[in-house]
């Protein structure tokens, strides 16, 4: 189907509003769910890359900080890559 | 045994709250169940519309509250289906009229003269929802397949929770499979997906909701000759602890998948 969709120059599935909509939702809920905005977060990894940086070689570009969502619960995600250690010695 | 009570509740108003708490009032009653059903919507009551009983009401849950009249007085019995009551909401009053423990004490009364309190809650997350929920062991959520109603059920969700009277239960209203099926309208499982709670029933969207409306006679009355009225029958069953199976909604003929395909714009656009 989608293979003669694309033959016909159809808009394929991914155009579909109701994917669109399950979309938007998912990040509207994680917002909602709690009460940490985007500009918080950006506050929280700049906060822990100064801390963390203290004691542990980081690379600051490579920090992500995200709410996760698994069911109802909503959970804190930092994920801090470590220099290595070749590559800390270069510097 | 001492009767449940419901909340049926959405955030969002319009999604058939009340065509539900109607419905099921109905097919509880059908199925032999001693039934009252609670309008909690003060200053804007409707459910006695929907059930056509409308010219009966003397006095109503304010009265009771304020100690007007006993609470058997205001309580109309449905003559169509003996055991089922209802107890209508007060028309000129507002929602500061009802506190929590007003709710908690009438449910309380009716517990043991029935098996299910249905409580029709008023759309919103302000003191009607709050009195609502007060006296509910169960909530059921209704909501449409849409992003408002979604994410205003997720809301309500979240509230249900942080009061403890979960777990709450979902009903996708007015699913329209054609456009699912089109992949325009959420699917049931993204709705189920998204909202992370337990699926209690799945209404499709009916034309004959609207008659029964007009007539306040709720299709749940004649359970086999719309799939809605199947669907309100099925949902009762569960209350009751039955594993009934949910409906399938007709696979599309091939003429329309035909034209389906056609509007989706398959060929061509």
């Amino acid at each position: 189907m989608r293979a003669l969709e694309r033959l016909f120059g159809g808009r394929g599935r991914e155009s579909a509003s109701g994917s669109v909509a399950k979309e938007r939702l998912r990040l509207v809920l994680a917002h909602d769910r709690t009460s940490i905005s985007p500009a918080l977060l950006g506050t929280l990894k700049d906060e822990l890359i100064a801390v963390i940086s203290r004691h542990v070689a980081i690379d600051p570009d490579q920090v992500q900080v995200t709410v996760s969502q698994s069911g109802r619960e909503s959970r804190l995600v930092a994920d801090i890559p470590l220099m290595d250690r070749g590559k800390r010695s270069k510097r | 045994m001492a009767a449940r009570a419901l909340t049926i509740t959405s955030g969002k108003g319009g999604v058939g709250k009340t065509t539900l708490t109607a419905n099921l009032g109905v097919a509880l009653a059908m199925q032999g169940q001693r039934v009252v059903v609670i309008d909690a919507d003060v200053g804007l009551r409707n459910l006695d519309v929907m059930l056509g009983l409308e010219n009966r009401i003397v006095y109503d849950l304010v009265d009771v509250i304020e100690g007007r009249c006993r609470l058997r007085q205001a309580m109309v019995r449905d003559k169509r289906l003996s055991e089922l009551f209802l107890l209508p909401a007060a028309q000129t009053r507002d929602k500061s009229a009802v506190q929590p423990g007003d709710m908690v004490r009438v449910s309380d009364s009716l517990r043991e003269q029935f098996d299910f309190i249905l409580i029709d809650s008023p759309a919103g997350i302000e003191q009607g929802f709050r009195y609502a929920v007060a006296p509910a062991d169960g909530v059921l959520i209704v909501t449409n397949p849409e992003v408002t109603a979604v994410r205003d059920a997720d809301r309500v969700i979240g509230l249900i929770e942080a009061e403890e009277k979960g777990p709450a239960r979902l009903v996708i209203n007015r699913l329209k499979p054609n456009l699912v099926r089109q992949g325009e309208m959420l699917a049931i499982s993204d709705v189920v997906e998204l909202l992370s709670i337990d699926l209690l029933g799945v209404v499709p969207e009916d034309q004959a909701v609207l008659g029964a409306a007009n007539r306040g006679q709720p299709l749940a009355f004649s359970e086999n000759s719309s799939q809605a009225g199947r669907a309100f029958h099925n949902i009762a069953q569960r209350l009751q602890g039955q594993d009934v199976p949910f409906l399938t909604f007709q696979e599309p003929s091939f003429l329309q998948r035909i034209f389906d395909f056609a509007r989706s714009g398959g060929m061509g656009s």
